[in-house]
């Protein structure tokens, strides 16, 4: 009986365990076929003139998204310029009056905007900054992608400095050093590779957003990055990665089908470097208590 | 007659409504190793913690009465000034874990902004190290991260730390409890030493620790001070009752 029972119960632990393995085995399918196919696509498309080159005009076979690629970058910098004060002194803020009504309220709303469709924060956007101004630009485009990233690195840099313990701040306090000095010299640099891979991990997520682009830096199918005037190239127009593969995915012409899979191709290698980068970091830096 | 540096005048605390400290009065005295005992959660920590100001970093917490460093009242001083004359050493290690051991010693001054050039830090953190009895042990790895050492070195490079800031009083919290009975003896040497310079207050609740090295035991219990001697009349003829229990093993 007792023996009959054990052999039971080891089948069904066999049984269960093949069950988790397939399981897991089966969504890495679709990943690895995703990644398979954009990559195939893609390769074709990436050569010299794919990084240097500006895109023809309909009709005329060649051409890169120079332009684009800057454009993204650009776009993603002021973002994460903006986003990070903000994101950090939120998630320090949390930290610290976690249990006060303001946090707890903080804590919904970035919850909330976390959750916010991105395509909803485009049209926001749209309509408090593109309107006024009088046109699309690329500063608008990273205020849209800056609000998105803000929850990511707020949350992030809480759950980070939740974990620091405070004997480490009464250490500093002990020593006289005034509140401000403890965080900003003990308490964040204990918790930098956290926020460091909260900023990179929302970089991450918001490298391929199109939507809210579609609405705010709009596109532009010159280089219009002027190294003397950065500030002035930022209010105007700007081409990014997402834009381009948006446009030319759904245009009729197989070349841009070409470059937009070129592009895609380029964005992913981009993403997956991101994360590598944050498990690198997180590494790195890792700070031993 | 020997000089004081802190003086409790009918000094008490709270944790909200919770008085955990009751009209404490007592003299600390220059260069002498003042030990405090009492049983788990009698006040000791509190005190000490009183002394620095740390107390009143727990919300609710407050204090009734008076606290003189020699002659200024602690509660109105700035506690960043205050804090950099008495230095403290908690019961567990707590250096710096983004700091090697040399920024560790010297953290007292560049967190708090004062500049020193290089050969001063260099001296001083030789100085402190050596005056913590680590220096021999970290001389050739002074810029690996301090969290590497073991528990103990970790304990005396906080020492080291808290000295390097020449402090007036120094204050222990059961700063030898997690050590082996080795560096328990090192750090034990290392304050008989550092009382030439150091006035010295320790929490233990090991009283074979504070009968080796302290020159006065003052007895709190349940939030009072009890009773308050040189360290060889409380072990070997205390007048209160309740230190006598305690010091035979009757209870706490
Ligand atoms: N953060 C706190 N909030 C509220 N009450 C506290 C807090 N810390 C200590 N107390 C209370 O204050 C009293 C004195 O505590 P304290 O830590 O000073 O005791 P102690 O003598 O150091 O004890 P131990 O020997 O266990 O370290 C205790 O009754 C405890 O419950
Ligand atoms: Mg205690």
């Amino acid at each position: 009986m007792k023996g009959q029972g054990i052999t039971f119960r080891r089948i069904k632990d066999v049984f269960v365990k093949g069950l988790i393995i397939l399981m897991a085995g089966c969504s890495v399918v679709p990943l690895v076929a995703i990644l398979y196919y954009v990559f195939k696509q893609g390769i074709e498309a990436i050569n010299w003139d794919f990084f240097t080159q500006l895109p023809k005009p309909v009709g005329e076979v060649g051409g890169g998204i120079a332009n684009a690629i800057v454009g993204s970058l650009l776009i993603i910098f002021f973002a994460a310029a903006m986003a990070i004060p903000f994101g950090i002194s939120i998630g320090v803020y949390l930290s610290e009056h976690g249990e006060t009504k303001l946090a707890y309220f903080t804590r919904l709303v970035v919850d909330a905007l976390q959750g916010i469709p991105s395509i909803v924060i485009g049209i926001v956007i749209y309509i408090w900054v593109v309107k006024p101004m009088g046109h699309f630009s690329a500063f608008s485009g990273s205020i849209a992608l800056g609000i998105m990233m803000i929850p990511i690195i707020a949350r992030s840099t809480e759950e980070t400095l939740k974990l620091i313990p405070f004997s480490l701040k009464e250490a500093s306090l002990a020593l006289g050093v005034p509140y401000y000095k403890t965080m900003m010299k003990v308490i964040i640099p204990s918790g930098l590779s956290g926020i460091l891979s909260g900023i990179i991990l929302s970089i991450a997520r918001i490298t391929g957003e199109t939507a809210p682009l579609l609405f705010t830096a709009f596109g532009n199918p010159f280089f219009n990055f002027d190294i003397q005037h950065p500030i002035h190239t930022m209010l105007t127009p700007m081409s990014s990665m997402p834009l381009i593969i948006f446009n030319y995915a759904t245009s009729p012409y197989d070349d841009w089908h070409r470059l937009a899979w070129g592009t895609a191709f380029l964005l992913l290698v981009f993403v997956l470097m991101l994360n590598i980068i944050t498990k690198i970091a997180t590494r790195k830096w890792k700070v031993q208590f | 007659m020997e000089s004081t540096v802190l003086t409790a005048s009918k000094f008490g605390a709270y944790f909200g409504k919770n008085h955990v400290l009751k009209n404490i009065n007592l003299d600390i005295y220059k260069n002498k190793i003042t030990a405090i005992m009492g049983p788990s959660g009698c006040g000791k920590t509190t005190f000490i913690r009183c002394i620095n100001r740390l107390h009143e970093l727990t919300p609710g917490a407050t204090v009734e009465g008076n606290l003189f460093l020699h002659d200024e009242d602690i509660y109105k001083m700035y506690p960043i000034i205050l804090r950099k004359k008495a230095g403290m050493v908690f019961q567990r290690p707590n250096p710096f874990p983004s700091m090697s051991i040399y920024e560790n010693v010297i953290a007292g001054y560049t967190l708090n902004g004062i500049k020193l050039k290089k050969q001063e830090k260099d001296e001083l953190v030789q100085e402190s190290l050596e005056d913590a009895a680590l220096w021999n042990e970290v001389k050739d790895t002074l810029h690996k991260k301090g969290t590497f050492l073991s528990g103990g070195q970790q304990q005396r490079l906080c020492i080291a730390r808290a000295i390097a800031m020449k402090p007036e009083i120094l204050l222990l919290d059961e700063a030898t409890s997690a050590l082996d009975p080795i560096s328990t003896a090192s750090i034990e040497e290392l304050l008989l030493e550092l009382k030439k310079n150091y006035t010295i207050i320790i929490v233990t609740h090991n009283m074979q620790q504070a009968a080796r090295v302290s020159d006065k035991t003052a007895f709190f219990y349940l939030g009072e001070l009890i009773e308050y001697d040189e360290t060889k009349n409380i072990f070997t003829n205390p007048k209160n009752p309740k230190t006598q229990n305690y010091i035979t093993g009757r209870f706490g």
